[in-house]
């Protein structure tokens, strides 16, 4: 970074020996300008580092730490007991039962957000009346908070009073517990997830599409190529690097869903994610473990072990892309 | 050169600033340590639930008694279970804390553990007080080995709080005398429920299964093993105590009748139901009072009235006050933890929330033994909790109450979403075994 900068000083003595008999003077200060070009572009990168070592390292670190003992609150001592943690939770039936459910949800959640999406920019792509207000409309949601979409839906969602369930009475169907059976609960939790993304997957998906050549699209419908046809044959292929970019966020979103299941239900014991844990997601357990059981060595194994998930899932992604991409 | 200078004496002046700011700071520590009673003081008391704990007067006559003390609350409208998690991690951390803290009943044993990060009140001259206390509310807000962690504010007490109007609509009785007569034992009540379900297809007799529970096992806990979950030495005993097996099954007969109206207790869908009035009854500490009023409003006022409970007595909930040593004016804030605690503010508390005094001078007192609550058809409750107050059998609690608790509760609540009983009972055995590890 400094390298054509730093012969400079010396150069400059060398052109100027009349200066030397201020040499003791100026020794001090060229030092400075040397350390300042040394030293300097560390200073300017300083603080993120500083932040993140706060953070993010010393957190990292003490999670692995205390993953590794049994602390707690409760205990006055902390005591080593190496991998006993994560040897519990390989057994551990709610934890088992809690990356089930996530990742039930994400997949319930994530292919038809992303089908939605692809399906929404399509249409927006093409010259229709209040572009702009609809394309402004769809990214809305992003805006709102997610406590707020999670209190709207599980009102829409609620067992005596919800507008859900006054629907389905409307066409004859027994109004459901949404929280009681499983895979309602998943359900509605999934459409608390869509409705606040796919209007952000719709408007990645939109600027991909506007960067494909129109000249293809030209070009196929000389040769008689229907709307449908060019979509699939033309726009899916374009979009895929896209699409895989898509998939990984949805990926590391869902993997750690939290606030909508939680605010799902309210009033006590929201963070058990149901009766049985029908909706309790990983992240859940882990506050559960620390916060209502205390087990502060054992959520930061939890933690670890939701760690290495993700990054297997991202590794799993990033293998699909690479063979996707030498696919072309 | 003057660029080099000026950056220098800015380099000076920053030094010596932070300098100055250093000891003015450690001087701020050391002198609100110091001797000078009258020396400005802010106190920060933090408190949990709805209604909070109805200091805001109490706050005033003490702010006008010492001048240069400045009270602030935080916490009113908070959660016992958020505020609980938030109190943990403070307390662990040694920062963070209110000056005087509020602690639970149900929690205050999991503080027994960390009592070296709280004043021993009995320091600041509170063993003096132990007389004044109901002897089972002191013991409980007193460590093992006899540190006073916490000073008792209210205690839970038990009755049935019930609508009139549904109880009419269902040919049942209204008067508050007769009504206690109606169930002897809680079998008898789930009888008078089922009589209530024939007559009223709309609303339910019971608002939830785990506040039925609740106070079922508190009960059946008092008069039997005298602990809940874990004995006396801190041991799980899910599995083996009769009186859990005893309550959990009393409550899946409830549940079985259809007297639920399923609602998760302290859920907006149970708020709701106070307001809609989709449920006849509900077990009723003193401080449910408060809680009934606040959420079904001025539209059900007069509706209400308070019952005897079945069985004999009960207790669910009640507070404490404790100072963590993280304060900085641990002096000032036991002073007015005494003062806020005293019989007098006990009293005041109980005329505005209704909140049970847990002291027999202000149990004793007229005005909580004559007291009448217009909300509830002008029900004489300080007579009807006074009563079962001070001839309560205490509850031992264990450590993880809180957790293992919530495992039960959950089991509970799958019955009521149509679970068998008996598969929810494994449930609960094998969820509170693992909540309580």
């Amino acid at each position: 970074m400094s390298l054509d900068l730093d012969p400079a000083p010396p150069a400059g003595r060398h052109s100027h020996p009349a200066d030397d008999e201020r040499g003791p003077r100026r020794a001090p200060r060229r030092s400075l300008t040397r350390l300042d070009l040394k030293v300097s572009p560390y200073l300017y990168i300083l603080p993120f580092f500083v932040i993140f070592a706060i953070f993010s390292a010393y957190p990292i670190g003490y999670t692995v730490w205390i993953a590794l003992t049994d602390r707690s609150p409760m205990n006055a001592t902390i005591s080593f007991v190496g991998l006993d943690n994560f040897v519990e939770i390989g057994q551990d039936p709610q934890f088992w039962n809690a990356v089930v459910n996530t990742f039930g949800m994400f997949a319930m959640s994530t292919v038809p957000q992303l089908l939605i999406a692809l399906l929404l920019a399509n249409a927006l792509n093409r010259r229709i009346k209040g572009q702009t207000f609809f394309r402004m409309a769809i990214a809305m949601p992003i805006i709102t908070s997610t406590a707020v979409v999670a209190l709207i839906f599980s009102m829409i969602y609620a067992r005596e009073f919800g507008l859900a369930n006054w629907l389905l009475d409307l066409v004859g169907i027994d109004p459901i517990d949404w929280r009681a059976n499983r895979y309602a609960s998943w359900f509605a939790i999934s459409t608390m997830v869509d409705w606040r993304w796919v209007g952000y997957n719709a408007l990645i998906y939109l600027a991909a599409m506007q960067s494909i050549n129109k000249d293809i699209y030209e070009a196929a419908a000389l040769d008689g190529a229907s709307k449908t046809r060019q979509f699939w044959s033309i726009t899916i292929p374009q979009l895929r690097p896209t699409i895989i970019f898509t998939l990984i966020i949805s990926t590391i979103g869902g993997l750690q869903l939290f606030t909508e299941p939680l605010l799902f239900t309210s009033g006590s014991g929201g963070i058990s994610g149901g009766s049985q844990g029908q909706f309790q997601t990983i992240t859940m357990y882990l506050l559960d473990v620390m916060n209502t059981r205390f087990r502060w060595g054992y959520a930061g194994a939890v933690a670890l072990v939701l760690f290495v998930l993700i990054a297997a899932m991202s590794a799993i992604n990033y293998l699909l892309a690479r063979r996707i991409s030498s696919d072309k | 050169m003057s660029v080099t200078s000026r950056r220098r004496r800015f380099a000076a002046i920053a030094i010596a600033s932070v300098a100055v700011l250093a000891t003015t700071a450690c001087g701020d520590d050391s002198s609100t340590e110091s001797a000078d009673p009258n020396a400005p003081v802010t106190l920060i008391v933090d408190v949990f639930g709805d209604q909070g704990f109805g200091y805001e007067g109490l706050y005033e006559q003490y702010k006008k008694d010492h001048p240069n003390v400045t009270i602030q609350e935080r916490g009113k409208g908070l959660g016992l279970g958020d505020y609980n998690t938030r109190l943990t991690q403070q307390i662990t951390a040694g920062s963070g804390a209110g000056d005087i803290v509020a602690l639970e009943e149900g929690t205050i044993v999991q503080f027994y553990a960390q009592a070296d990060k709280f004043v021993n009140l009995a320091d600041e001259g509170a063993g003096d007080l132990k007389a004044n206390y109901l002897p089972w509310k002191w013991e409980q807000g007193t460590t093992p080995d006899g540190k006073v962690l916490g000073l008792g504010t209210d205690v839970g007490s038990m009755a049935i709080c019930y609508r009139t109007d549904l109880f009419k609509a269902a040919n049942l009785p209204t008067d508050r005398e007769e009504v206690g007569a109606l169930w002897p034992t809680w079998d008898a009540f789930i009888e008078q429920g089922v009589k209530f379900a024939a007559a009223d297809q709309k609303n339910k007799f019971v608002d939830s299964a785990t506040n039925f529970y609740n106070v079922v096992l508190s009960q059946t806990a008092g008069g039997g093993t005298g602990y809940t979950y874990y004995d006396k030495s801190n041991k799980l005993v899910l599995e083996t105590n009769p009186d859990i097996q005893t309550a959990f099954n009393l409550t899946t007969k409830m549940i079985s009748a259809k007297l639920s109206n399923n609602l998760q207790s302290f859920s907006n869908e149970w708020n709701a139901g106070f307001k809609n009035g989709t449920f006849a009854t509900i077990a009723c500490p003193a401080w449910m009072t408060g809680v009934i009023k606040g959420q079904a409003g001025d539209a059900a006022a007069g509706k209400w009235d308070v019952a005897k409970a079945p069985g004999n007595g009960g207790n669910w909930g009640g507070a404490f006050l404790a100072v963590p040593k993280s304060s900085k004016h641990q002096k000032a804030a036991a002073d007015l933890a005494k003062y806020l605690t005293s019989a007098q503010s006990q009293i005041e508390v109980f005329k505005k929330l209704g909140n049970l005094p847990s002291q027999p001078a202000a149990l004793n007192d007229p005005a909580v033994t004559s007291a009448t609550n217009e909300y509830f058809s002008n029900a004489p409750i300080g007579k009807i909790f006074a009563a079962g107050a001070t001839e309560l059998k205490p509850v031992y609690l264990g450590p993880k109450n809180q957790a293992v608790r919530t495992a039960v509760e959950n089991a509970l609540r799958a019955v009521e979403q149509g679970q068998a009983a008996d598969a929810a009972w494994k449930d609960a055995l094998k969820n509170g075994a693992a909540a309580g590890k």
